[in-house]
Formats: C-alpha cells, sequence, structure tokens
C-alpha cells in the first residue's frame, strides 16, 4: 500500500517524520538543561546528586534521538545530509564534541580514580547543554536565514563562506534561536526535575528548581520574541513549480496564512509551555513537563513545517551564493524506493515510542529520593 | 568535477581509521560482555543464588564504564561520513542511509532504554522485568551491530542498486538484496562472534588475575567457566564464519584474498601460507616470500571448495588473464574512462537540450558504466592494495583465533577440574588474553578495509573520490581534536576500570 503512494507524497511524509523526530529531541533537551542548571540549583553534594541520577536515566534517549535525527536525514534526504554535514563543517563538528564529552560525563563523573575530577565532567555536561544547544539552535536557524554553497551539476558541495559553517552563529536571528533554545531546555529541565525527585527533607531545593523554571521562561521571552517577529517580516526562499528558487516578501507569515494548522501547532505549543511554567513555577504541581514538553514538540513541528512545506527552501543558499543550489524536500531526497522502504520501517516508530513510554513510567513510578543516590549503585 | 586534493583525502583516511579504530576497542567487549552479563544474570534468576547476582552486577559495572566510551566515541563516526565523506554520501546516500536509519530506529532505542533499567532499575522492576532488560540490551547492541554492519557489506559488495546519470548517484532498487547480501550475513555472523570471544578473553583476563592474586576466587573461577564455555562455542563459530567469508571474498573480492595471502601469481591448486615473511618492496619475481610454510592445494580448496580450482593472484587481477578469462585493471580503467567521457557529454547534452545527443550517450555510458570506478584510477596499478599490511593484518588474526580455541579448551578443562590455580602460566596468559584479543579483532577489520582499497565501494567508487570539498586543514585540525579527547577519555576509562578491578565485586 505505501509503494502507491506518489513520491511528493513519500517526500512530505519523511519531512514530517523528521520533523517528530527533531521535535521530540527538543523536548528531551530537558537533560541538557538540567545539566545547566546543575551549578546553580546544586548546591550540596546530595542535591547534584539528585539532579546528576534523575537525568541519568534519560540522557542516552536524547542523545539516540538525535542520532536517529540524523540518520533519518541521511537517509530519507541524502542531499541535505552531504550538503550541511561536508559544508558547515564546524558547526557540526563542534556540536558533535559536545555530545561526545556528554556521553562519557554521567558514568565518570563520580568514579574514583577517574582522571579529570568530577569538575571537570560537570564541566563537560554544561559545555553540552549551553555550547550544544545553542549551536544546534543556530543551525536549525540556517533553515531560514540561507547558508553559503553552491551545489554542481554532480551534487558536490562547496561551501562559499570562510568559516566553514561556523558563519551561522554570527546571524541575530540564529544566535537568538539558539539562546531560545537554550532558556526553553534549562525550563523543560527545571520541570523534568521536578517531576522525578521526591524532595522530602529538601524543600528549598524544589523552592530552587520551581523558581529558576520562571525566571529562565523569562530569559527565554526576549529571544523568542525576536525570533517570532522575524519569521513574520522576513523575506523567505520559495520556489515555483519549475523548482526556481526566489526571494518571496514574507514568505513565513505567507506560510503560516496558507496553512492555518501550522500557525495552530505554533500557538497551542506556546500556550502549553507557558501553562507547563505556570505550574511549575507559580503553583505546587509537578506535571508541568507534560505540558513543557508537547507545547515544546508542537512548536517544534510549526518550526519545520514553515521551513520545509508551502514550496519552500529548506535549507536554502543564500543569493550571495546561489540561491538554485537551495535544498527542498523534492530535489534532496532519496528515491522513490528507498522512501518507500523507510516508510515501512518507520511502521516500527510507534512500537518504539509504547515501550520507551512504558519503561519510562515503570521506572520514574517511584520517585527519585536522597536514599536511592546515596548508594554506590548511583551516578 | 571538482579537484581532488590528496592530502586531504589521506587526512580523512587517518581520521576514519583513528576513530573506527577507537570506536573498535570498546564495541566488540559491549558485544560480548552484553551477553556474558545476561547469562550471569539469568543464573542467578533461575538459582536465586546471591552470589551470582554479586557477579552479574560487577560484571555490569565494567559493562557500563565501557559503553559509555563506547557511545561517545561512536556518534562521531554516523556522522564523520557527511563531514568529511559529503560526495561519498551524496553518491550512496540513497542506499547506505537507509541501514543507519534503521539502525537508529530499531536498535539504538532498544539499547538506550534498557540500559537505563539494567543500571538502574533492580530497586524499582520486578526481578523478571530486570532479567528481560538485560537481555534487551545484549539483543539491542548486536542488532545495531547488524545494521551497521549491513551498509558496510554493501560497501564491499555493492549489490541491489543502480547508477542514476541524472542524480549523478547510486540508487537502491531491492532492499533485501542489500540485507541479505552473502557477504552481509557472513560479515555480520564473524564480527559478532569474533567479538563474543573478546568479551569471553575481557572476563577471563580480569578473573585471571583474581586467581593469580588470591583475591575474589570463587568468583572468578565461576566466571570463567561460564565465559570459557561461551568463547569455546564462539571460536567454533568464528572459525566457520571465517571460512565463509574468505570464500565469498574469492567471488566478491578477488584482490583483497590475493592480497591477504600473498598470492601474485594465480594458480590451480594453490597452496594457503600458514606462516610466511613477505619480502619487503615490490615484488618482482613469483615467490614474494623470504620464508613460509605453506598447505599444499588449501588455499584453492577453501576459495573455490575444489582443491584443483584457480584462484587469481594480484597479477592477474592487475594485467588479465585470458586464459582464466580475468578482466585486468588496465582494460577496466580503458572502459571506466570511455564512461567518465560518456556521463560528462549526456550531462552537457541535457544542459543544451540536445535529445537525440543525449540518448547516444546514455547508450555508450550504459555500456561500459559498470566499470566507471575504474575510470578515476590514475595506473593499474592503483588497484592493488596495500599488500604487506593486509598479509600481516589477516595472518595475526587467523593465528589468534586459532590460539584463542586451544586456550578457552584448556581454561574449561582445568576449570572443571579446578586446578586453575595451580598453572600460573597459564593464569598469567590468561591476564593478556584480553589484549590478544583486541589485536586480533582490530587485525580482522584492517583486513577488511585496507584490503578493499582502492575502492571505498568495491569497483565503483574509489576513496579518493568520496571526500568532501574542503581543505586537508579542517580535517587535520579535528583529527587532532578527536585524537587528544579520545585518549584522554581512554586513559580515564582504563583508569576508572582498573580501580573498580582493584576494589572487586565484593563492594561493586
Amino acid at each position: 500500500m505505501i509503494g502507491n503512494l506518489d513520491y511528493a507524497t513519500l517526500q512530505q511524509i519523511w519531512w514530517i517524520l523528521a520533523s517528530v523526530v527533531g521535535s521530540l529531541f527538543l523536548f528531551l533537551t530537558f537533560v541538557q538543561g538540567g545539566q545547566t542548571l546543575l551549578w546553580q540549583i546544586g548546591r550540596t553534594e546530595q542535591e547534584k546528586s539528585l539532579v546528576i541520577n534523575s537525568l541519568g536515566t534519560k540522557w542516552e534517549l536524547t542523545f539516540t534521538t538525535l542520532v536517529l535525527f540524523g540518520g533519518a536525514l541521511f537517509a530519507a534526504f541524502p542531499k541535505f545530509y552531504a550538503v550541511s554535514f561536508g559544508g558547515a563543517y564546524w558547526v557540526w563538528i563542534l556540536i558533535l564534541f559536545t555530545f561526545i564529552v556528554q556521553a562519557v560525563s554521567y558514568e565518570y563523573r563520580k568514579k574514583p580514580d577517574n582522571l579529570l575530577g568530577s569538575t571537570v565532567y560537570e564541566l563537560f555536561l554544561f559545555i553540552n547543554g549551553s555550547v550544544g544547544i545553542l549551536l544546534i539552535g543556530a543551525a536549525v536557524g540556517t533553515f531560514f536565514t540561507g547558508s553559503n554553497f553552491v551545489v554542481n551539476e554532480y551534487n558536490q558541495v562547496r561551501w562559499t563562506h570562510p568559516l566553514m559553517g561556523l558563519e551561522a552563529a554570527f546571524s541575530l536571528f540564529n544566535l537568538s534561536l539558539g539562546l531560545f533554545l537554550v532558556f526553553n531546555a534549562r525550563v523543560l529541565g527545571a520541570m523534568y526535575l521536578v517531576n522525578n525527585i521526591d524532595f522530602k527533607g529538601v524543600a528549598d531545593f524544589e523552592a530552587r528548581i520551581r523558581r529558576s523554571c520562571l525566571m529562565n521562561l523569562l530569559y527565554a521571552l526576549p529571544f523568542l520574541l525576536y525570533v517570532l517577529v522575524s519569521l513574520l517580516v522576513m523575506d523567505g526562499f520559495g520556489f515555483d513549480s519549475n523548482g526556481v528558487v526566489s526571494m518571496v516578501p514574507h514568505k513565513y507569515l505567507a506560510n503560516l496564512l496558507a496553512m492555518p494548522q501550522v500557525l495552530g501547532l505554533l500557538l497551542a505549543g506556546l500556550v502549553l509551555v507557558i501553562w507547563g511554567v505556570v505550574l511549575t513555577g507559580l503553583k505546587s504541581s509537578d506535571k508541568g513537563i507534560w505540558f513543557g514538553g508537547l507545547g515544546t514538540v508542537l512548536v517544534g513541528l510549526a518550526v519545520f513545517f514553515l521551513a520545509g512545506f508551502n514550496n519552500t527552501a529548506f535549507y536554502p543558499s543564500k543569493a550571495t551564493a546561489d540561491l538554485q543550489s537551495s535544498l527542498t524536500i523534492y530535489n534532496a531526497s532519496s528515491t522513490h524506493y528507498t522512501l518507500t522502504v523507510m516508510t515501512y520501517v518507520a511502521l516500527v516508530i510507534p512500537v518504539v515510542l509504547a515501550y520507551v513510554a512504558w519503561v519510562w513510567r515503570q521506572m520514574n513510578a517511584k520517585k527519585l529520593t536522597t536514599d536511592d543516590v546515596t548508594g554506590n549503585k548511583a551516578y | 568535477m571538482n579537484q581532488i586534493d590528496l592530502n586531504m583525502v589521506d587526512w580523512a583516511r587517518a581520521q576514519f581509521a583513528l576513530t573506527a579504530m577507537y570506536h573498535w576497542i570498546f564495541v566488540p567487549l559491549t558485544l560480548g560482555l552484553s551477553f556474558l552479563c545476561a547469562f550471569y544474570e539469568s543464573l542467578y534468576v533461575r538459582t536465586g543464588k546471591e552470589e551470582w547476582k554479586k557477579i552479574a552486577k560487577f560484571w555490569m559495572t565494567l559493562f557500563g564504564i565501557n559503553f559509555a566510551i563506547g557511545i561517545a566515541t561512536g556518534i562521531i563516526l554516523e556522522f564523520e561520513f557527511g563531514t568529511n565523506w559529503s560526495n561519498y554520501s551524496w553518491m550512496v546516500g540513497d542506499i547506505f542511509g537507509a541501514p543507519l536509519a534503521v539502525e537508529g530506529i530499531v536498535a539504538f532505542f532498544i539499547e538506550a532504554t534498557f540500559f537505563a533499567v539494567m543500571f538502574f532499575g533492580w530497586n524499582r522492576v520486578s526481578k523478571g522485568f530486570h532479567l528481560f532488560s538485560t537481555w534487551m540490551v545484549a539483543i539491542g547492541s548486536n542488532l545495531s551491530a547488524l545494521w551497521i554492519l549491513v551498509a558496510n557489506s554493501w560497501m564491499q559488495y555493492p549489490v541491489g542498486m543502480t547508477f542514476n546519470p541524472d542524480t549523478a548517484r547510486f540508487e537502491m532498487h531491492n532492499f533485501w538484496d542489500v540485507l541479505f547480501s552473502p557477504v552481509a550475513i557472513s560479515k555480520f555472523t564473524h564480527t559478532t562472534s569474533s567479538s563474543f570471544i573478546v568479551g569471553s578473553l575481557f572476563v577471563i583476563t580480569i578473573s585471571s588475575w583474581y586467581l593469580l592474586k588470591g583475591r575474589h576466587t570463587a568468583m572468578a573461577k565461576k566466571s570463567i567457566l561460564v565465559a570459557a564455555v561461551f568463547g569455546l562455542l564462539s571460536c567454533l563459530y568464528a572459525g566457520m564464519t571465517g571460512d565463509e567469508s574468505a570464500y565469498v571474498n574469492a567471488s566478491t573480492q578477488p584482490m583483497k584474498l590475493a592480497a591477504y595471502e600473498g598470492l601474485y601469481t594465480g594458480r590451480t591448486h594453490a597452496d594457503l601460507v600458514a606462516i610466511g615473511v613477505l619480502k619487503p618492496g615490490p615484488v618482482a619475481d613469483d615467490d614474494p616470500f623470504i620464508f613460509s610454510v605453506k598447505i599444499p592445494g588449501l588455499l584453492s580448496l577453501l576459495a573455490n571448495r575444489d582443491s584443483n580450482g584457480f584462484v587469481p593472484g594480484i597479477k592477474d587481477l592487475v594485467y588479465g588473464n585470458t586464459g582464466q578469462n580475468i578482466m585486468g585493471v588496465n582494460a577496466k580503467m580503458e572502459l571506466g574512462r570511455m564512461a567518465i567521457a560518456d556521463l560528462a557529454s549526456y550531462k552537457n547534452a541535457k544542459k543544451a537540450g540536445d535529445e537525440s545527443q543525449q540518448a547516444v550517450s546514455l547508450k555508450k555510458f550504459n555500456a561500459n558504466k559498470d566499470y566507471l570506478g575504474y575510470g578515476y584510477l590514475a595506473k593499474a596499478e592503483d588497484g592493488i592494495p596495500p599488500v604487506q599490511t593486509t598479509f600481516y593484518a589477516f595472518h595475526i588474526m587467523v593465528a589468534l583465533g586459532c590460539l584463542f580455541t586451544f586456550f578457552f579448551l584448556v581454561f574449561l578443562f582445568l576449570g572443571f577440574k579446578n586446578s586453575l590455580e595451580r598453572n600460573r602460566w597459564l593464569l598469567k596468559l590468561g591476564v593478556i588474553s584480553f589484549f590478544l584479543g583486541l589485536l586480533a579483532s582490530q587485525a580482522g577489520w584492517i583486513v577488511a578495509e585496507v584490503g578493499r582499497q582502492p575502492w571505498v565501494i568495491q569497483n565503483f567508487l574509489p576513496t579518493h573520490v568520496g571526500t568532501s570539498n574542503i581543505s586537508a586543514g579542517n580535517v587535520q585540525a579535528t583529527f587532532f581534536m578527536f585524537l587528544v579527547l579520545f585518549t584522554l577519555l581512554l586513559l580515564a576509562e582504563v583508569k576508572i576500570m582498573l580501580k573498580q578491578i582493584k576494589i572487586g565485586p565484593e563492594e561493586v
């Protein structure tokens, strides 16, 4: 049945699937957010242990989702993979570095004889949560602001900016999106910790986390507003029925109006995140993460849909480089056959989500207590 | 086509070798030890004896330390295809990307999800569910090996695809051919079984050290028995799958086979070199060996399942052998150059809108497209992989594999007789055995990867055509960044591991 779908439909399905994975990653960056909160909210070793052990059962999910995001883009949109990784070299390398150092830090931080000392591993976690997320945001920002590359007739890419991708971090829009993601991750991190930790005996610790949830939303707001307003007024990269790319005035505003569902996702997402913050920061509920998480997923979907649908080039090359080299979900994708095979494989995604959710419930049924982090089985 | 910076190619290859070999220090241990942890925990759940639980938890602690650095060194490999090999990623992404994505969907999430239960779930989930999770970690790790090895096998034996001149890439037309190619099957089974050996050797190394020191002896002996049984069975299986790999090589990568056997001139009733020392430098005559011990006819038997079969040598494959109907690299290069020219003229005709010229060029291109990759070679001798490296790596791997079989047998025998402690020489060998296992495992990959040069996709894409269009300086910089970071992390890992071994199972 999937084999009968036409090519364009499959390409759209895979843009949606990639967007879902990317948006779930943004939700799961509560791990990175929590990592950057560690020194701020954890005043005693016990409090720090609670934070690390709470995030410690989840960090691999975030990591794996990022890897899957890369793998899914490789399989479904190999031209994006080739162009972006091979061209915007340094931004990706630096992002990867922050994840390499993260991967050992939970396990090694408290182990005796760990060579670098626990502070260095905590610093690794901080770098991953700050620099890593900031650069991911900047890289996603280039979906709207464009990059500097030329693709030749053999589909070989040449990057035309000497900073090889790092230039993404020097755009106010990209930087704002990155900072928004960093603060949003911290908001989510606080929500998750409130949800997962049993604060018996450490009430002021709880108060600190709840307050930081609220404060980080306030820090995030100016960047969010700058990104949203820019999106409404900026020119975007559209293409016509012949695939010719051009700058279209108010392209993303036009996309929102042409796709009211996306506008709905965006608004609903923002409301949910704010409601999650209200629950966590102003009320005493521990359910904020579900609203904040779902809200983040919806906002993420809206962002990716804005970039890729309605005849928009999702990975554009700036007019100063070569507009016609811009990547669209139609010119960057795998073949009809490969997308069909991959769509069959994707049918197991609900099963994966189900067992992840089920194990999450099993593991989080009992909150993490101070007793749990005193044994030597803890991180 | 873009100009190729050969210096960049070398750095990109060095970086891939560096990161892959670092990653491969940890992966075989993960693949093998995960099953051993599952065995020990199964024994605990079946017998209800706390000592098995203690054993399981001890090995899990070491497993966890190794697993973390395995993940850290693994993420870069997934993205390195894009950063340093961007043209490769484009040209084969339609096929190569799929197994990587499948790996993420079906395997990595199993590992990530159940790893958390395995380590933090002792007091949170039931005994049965915990055991299930440990098994899922073992199965998940080995499943992820399956998919990446399917991808690698496709590079060695590209099937189920065709070249599309319009998009200038290879496109998949049969997923099942890719998944069930004979190379994929032999590579997966051989890689996992040899990793089980490495995992078993790890347990024996540490347990031998305990026995030499007279510490945790009961636990060490129990651990050894399980590991020796698993190791012995894995050795037998690795031998079978290794034989199958060589047999498949004979038809899919005869040049690789000739290189690791040091066979320059092909012959019927070809001998297998059991031990050999190659002459340094280029080979002029028919005998490349300073010294060798050969087993008559065995190579022909292994390669053709017939001791009188013809096994082509390096010279036959490079210069051709009309008697055996073998086309040489030199002849293939000419056809390949024609294919490249016809592809260019097809592209030009398309740009100019000249449909009749387009059809003519396409027809000519299709006639020679199977030799496309050969057109990028500068001279016929470029078709030869580094023979010395491949030859020695192969012989080290095989010799160690045979040694391990006897090693496990002896450990098993003396373990059952409970006289391990009286044979201190054996325990000393036991202590270094894990490092020999790592050596054999790395050597195996050197055979697979160096032995297939100059190809990144066998016969279709030479390695130097696959790189990104970036300057060597960038790749050089990241090479040293990885070298420093991975070395630092390895040192940390080793120190932590040694400390945990010193602490031992009692306190864990």
